[in-house]
């Protein structure tokens, strides 16, 4: 799983890159991520929009992630595909995440509360 | 052919490994195999959740002690229902019967989120029948789903 990040507006934008967050990269994909939200801003956005398949140890990391960048970062998600969805759901992880529908959208309103 | 339609009974049978990577293969095999015969995309993807939680189980549970163990899985078409079959030869499941799977109070700290237990709550959710046996020295989860159910 590799993850690709960048800061905009205050914001890190993650992006990852794998097609597949499961049993396989669970654990380096969570290591990697604490090295990511271990500084920058407070405000993270992770784009899963490449992100097809994602079982319940992609949960479980994704989940961690957010607990190890708390309390100082704020860990927010953004492009879930079809199957994450569900997963998030049926769990309601999704009431526990701000979920946004892209990246896109997350600069977008940013940019309209700027100007 | 169309899952609705009439068809012959059909079935695909894979051996493989207990390790991550070779359950990806896997995977990939049944997705193939149902799309091909024009199972819808949601409910693909949740055959591959199902057994990628099924069998993950067995790699982390029943094969702890033993990576090189081999896993059968065995998928019948029954016109809209999916019937199939996971066997291995490991240790037995506690109490000998699989877990209930219970849905997480999410009502907590951040720093109390669960992290791990979804599996079989996840496994219950989407499938429409369930039956675990153990045979001799071998486990067998049987596990129903239906087409024109699946979760969205």
């Amino acid at each position: 799983m590799e993850l690709t990040h960048k800061d905009v507006n205050g914001t890190r934008l993650i992006e990852a890159n794998g097609a597949r967050l499961d049993a396989a990269v669970a654990i380096r994909f969570k290591d990697e991520m604490r090295v990511l939200t271990g500084d920058g801003p407070e405000r993270i956005v992770l784009d899963m929009k490449n992100v097809e398949f994602l079982d319940s140890s992609g949960l479980g990391a994704v989940v961690a992630a957010m607990k190890q960048a708390a309390p100082a970062r704020r860990l927010e998600l953004a492009g879930l595909t079809p199957t994450v969805r569900k997963v998030f759901g049926l769990t309601r992880m999704d009431t526990v995440f701000t979920i946004h529908d892209s990246a896109e959208a997350v600069l977008k309103a940013d940019h309209v509360q700027a100007s | 052919m169309g899952f609705g339609e009439s068809e012959m009974t059909d079935s695909l049978s894979l051996s493989f490994a207990a390790d991550e990577m070779a359950l990806r293969a896997a995977l990939g095999q049944v997705r193939e195999y149902l799309a091909n015969s024009g199972f819808p995309e949601c409910f693909l993807g949740s055959v591959e959740l199902v057994l990628a939680e099924a069998v993950n189980n067995v790699i982390e549970h029943a094969y702890a002690d033993r990576p090189e163990g081999q896993i059968d899985l065995h998928l019948e078409k029954r016109d809209a229902v999916v019937v199939i079959t996971i066997e291995d030869e490991g240790v037995q499941m506690p109490g000998g019967r699989a877990p209930e799977g219970r849905q997480h109070d999410l009502d907590v700290e951040v720093e109390d989120l669960p992290e791990g237990g979804f599996g079989w709550f996840l496994i219950r959710s989407l499938t429409d029948r369930l039956d675990f046996s153990r045979i001799g020295s071998r486990n067998r989860l049987c596990i129903h789903m239906r087409a024109d159910r699946a979760v969205s």
